[in-house]
């Protein structure tokens, strides 16, 4: 139980994202309104958009865009001086795939509402049911 | 050329954003040119299986930049095979689709075509890249697009099947996503040979295992392995039948790929059998996966879903070959990745001439169908039988790999699950054709779904479910030299 504590503050930001995506997942397993599942997909998606930034992380490191006066003076550029932009890129692919899922899914859900004019899904497993 | 590797994904993009494009303008080009990138598609995967067989695997490299940094794709024998077979498939399915788009989408044709395009697209990239970031992304297109057109399906259950597939569709890429990541925080790489050298040397750690579960499990939810199978009985039956014929056989068999990729090439064959000890349960799981889907397709009433059934279990049978962990397992897994998308392929153009007809593919609307529609019943028997595995057919031939993996391993349990399975398919098979050819036909005022006399479907949609349909007998007679050209040297 020693152990335990300095463990969760050391590496917290993976312990946020697990709990992030726990509440997702949850979210999508036990609503029964259709919108409610849909953001608890977009809570889903987000802790892994979270996770991966804060891998690419570094303390006291600044954007990396290198200026051409350091190169120019014929400084070195340090590595650990800037975070990892190669995460973030990435995420900037999976962030639209996550708007693209989510638009696409409300449209889902409206098509749905204008059907059934419900979006709890019992209700709709009934209707479906009858 | 040098750039036929990429142009078999590019040529279905730019078509599908042009045919989008003249939705707008006029609506009839929208066919042609997207048949036309297609046909680009098809011949230049023919061409690079032909530079592949004769000079060894091809590396592209996106831009030039080198792979490391860059995107490449990399394409060998199993994936030029594997290209072969998607952009074969699902060109083939668009010629024969024409009519059936024009009947049962008519009024969103174009949008149709365009969201197709996209659809194979993202496929033929998955079976390309080499690089695993770039994977997710075209995972994600292939899944996004094919939602789209689970929801352009049955106007009641259409779009609720599309919300539950997106939901577990998502759950499965994100998982992958999370094990790439991991795999990321080992390497620093995402490049999949430059991972594959960096962890093979490196000692066994707990991020690469999670990395390994979190992806296997994502791919798994994908393709549908039996207990996270829920979501494609409903997406496929309640898809438009133009859209089944393609999924049905192309979706699931591109994730099959996907696993063996990242079990040969990215963890390697020594990590996945030998420092994990995860084969033997897999197995089991998937011995369990062959045998419910096999039961649960005997319960259906409706031949879609019957068939939508079959496909997990015939998942069941690559997954475990593929973990058999022997030579001839993985032979029989890769074998009937090629056999399975022909099999299913022939089975659903045949529901689709059925469904083109009479509407309806419940068990009981099937009545006499085979004096109404002599050629389309025979080519479904021809495939029919291929499930089974009757020889010459190509199904006997990867299931007797299989067979013999599974005796070698000493898994007797996954033997004896294929053997029942085929039986199953047998019992369901001689139902269908029970109720085709025996019961008498329904006329026009009892069916409710016919319109007028049920006859012969179109010359195209014939022809393009005849040439399938003997192509299984031809890929059984070939089985050799595929095995022998293909996959013993892919093996190594």
């Amino acid at each position: 139980m020693n152990d335990l504590l300095p463990l969760i503050v050391a590496k917290y930001n993976y312990w946020m994202y697990v709990i992030l995506m726990m509440i997702g997942l949850y979210a999508m397993i036990a609503k029964n309104n259709l919108v409610k599942k849909v953001v608890g997909m977009n809570i889903f998606q987000t802790a892994i958009i979270l996770f991966y930034v804060s891998i690419g992380y570094k303390t006291d490191a600044s954007i990396p865009i290198i200026k051409s006066s350091d190169t120019a003076h014929g400084m070195v550029v340090r590595a650990a001086d800037y975070i990892n932009p190669l995460t973030s890129c990435l995420m900037l692919t999976a962030i639209v795939v996550s708007v693209a899922t989510f638009g696409f899914a409300m449209a889902l859900i409206v098509r749905i509402y204008r059907r059934y004019q419900t979006l709890e899904e019992d209700e709709l497993r009934m209707r479906l049911s009858e | 050329m040098d750039n036929y590797p990429v142009l078999i994904v590019v040529a279905p993009l730019i078509t599908a954003l042009l045919a989008g494009l003249f939705v707008w303008i006029e609506e009839r080009l929208s066919y042609p040119i997207v048949l036309a990138g297609l046909a680009v598609s098809v011949f230049s995967a023919i061409n690079v299986l032909i530079q592949v067989l004769a000079s060894g695997s091809i590396q592209y490299k996106m831009g030039g930049w080198p792979p490391p940094i860059g995107i490449e794709y990399r394409i060998d024998l199993l994936n030029a095979m594997v290209l072969c077979l998607v952009s074969g498939v699902a060109f083939l399915n668009l010629i024969a689709s024409c009519r059936s788009v024009k009947q049962e989408i008519s009024d969103r044709a174009g949008s149709y075509y365009t969201i197709y395009n996209l659809f194979v697209t993202g496929l033929l990239g998955v079976t390309a890249t080499g690089d695993l970031f770039n994977l997710y992304v075209l995972i994600e297109i292939t899944s996004l697009t094919s939602y789209a057109q689970v929801a352009m399906g049955d106007r009641d259950r259409g779009p609720l099947a599309s919300l539950n597939y997106i939901f577990i569709g998502v759950i499965g890429a994100s998982f992958y996503l999370l094990g790439v990541g991991y795999l990321y925080i080992q390497t620093g790489s995402l490049n999949m040979a430059d991972v594959a050298a960096i962890i093979k040397d490196a000692p066994a750690s707990s991020t690469v295992l999670t990395a390994f579960i979190l992806c296997i499990l994502g791919i798994w939810i994908k393709m549908a392995l039996f207990p996270m199978h829920v979501w494609l009985p409903n997406a496929y039956s309640y898809s438009p039948v133009v859209f089944s014929r393609v999924v049905a056989p192309l979706m699931t068999k591109v994730m099959v790929y996907v696993m063996i990729r990242l079990m040969i090439t990215v963890f390697g064959y020594d990590y996945v059998f030998k420092t994990l000890h995860l084969a033997d349960a897999v197995v089991w799981l998937a011995t369990i996966a062959v045998l419910a889907g096999g039961i649960m397709a005997l319960a259906q009433k409706n031949l879609k879903k019957m068939l939508a059934y079959i496909i997990v279990c015939e998942i069941g049978y690559m997954v475990g070959g593929a973990w058999l962990g022997n030579r001839l397992g993985m032979t029989g897994a890769i074998l009937h990745i090629l056999n399975d998308a022909l099999m299913t392929f022939a089975l659903f153009l045949g529901v689709g001439n059925i469904i083109y007809k009479i509407r309806n593919v419940d068990l009981t609307d099937l009545k006499g169908l085979f004096g109404k529609m002599p050629w389309t019943m025979g080519g479904f028997v021809l495939a029919a039988l291929s499930i089974i595995g009757v020889p010459p057919t190509c199904g006997f031939f990867s299931k007797w790999y299989l067979l013999l993996g599974a005796l070698e391993k000493g898994a007797y349990h996954f033997a004896a699950a294929l053997i029942i399975s085929s039986l199953i398919c047998a019992v369901l098979f001689f139902k269908v054709f029970e109720i085709c050819f025996f019961e008498p036909a329904l006329h026009g005022l009892e069916n409710p779904h016919s319109h007028g006399a049920i006859e012969e479907a179109p010359v195209s949609m014939l022809i393009i479910s005849g040439l399938v349909s003997l192509s299984l007998i031809a890929a059984g007679f070939y089985s050799g030299t595929i095995v022998n050209r293909i996959i013993i040297p892919f093996l190594g």
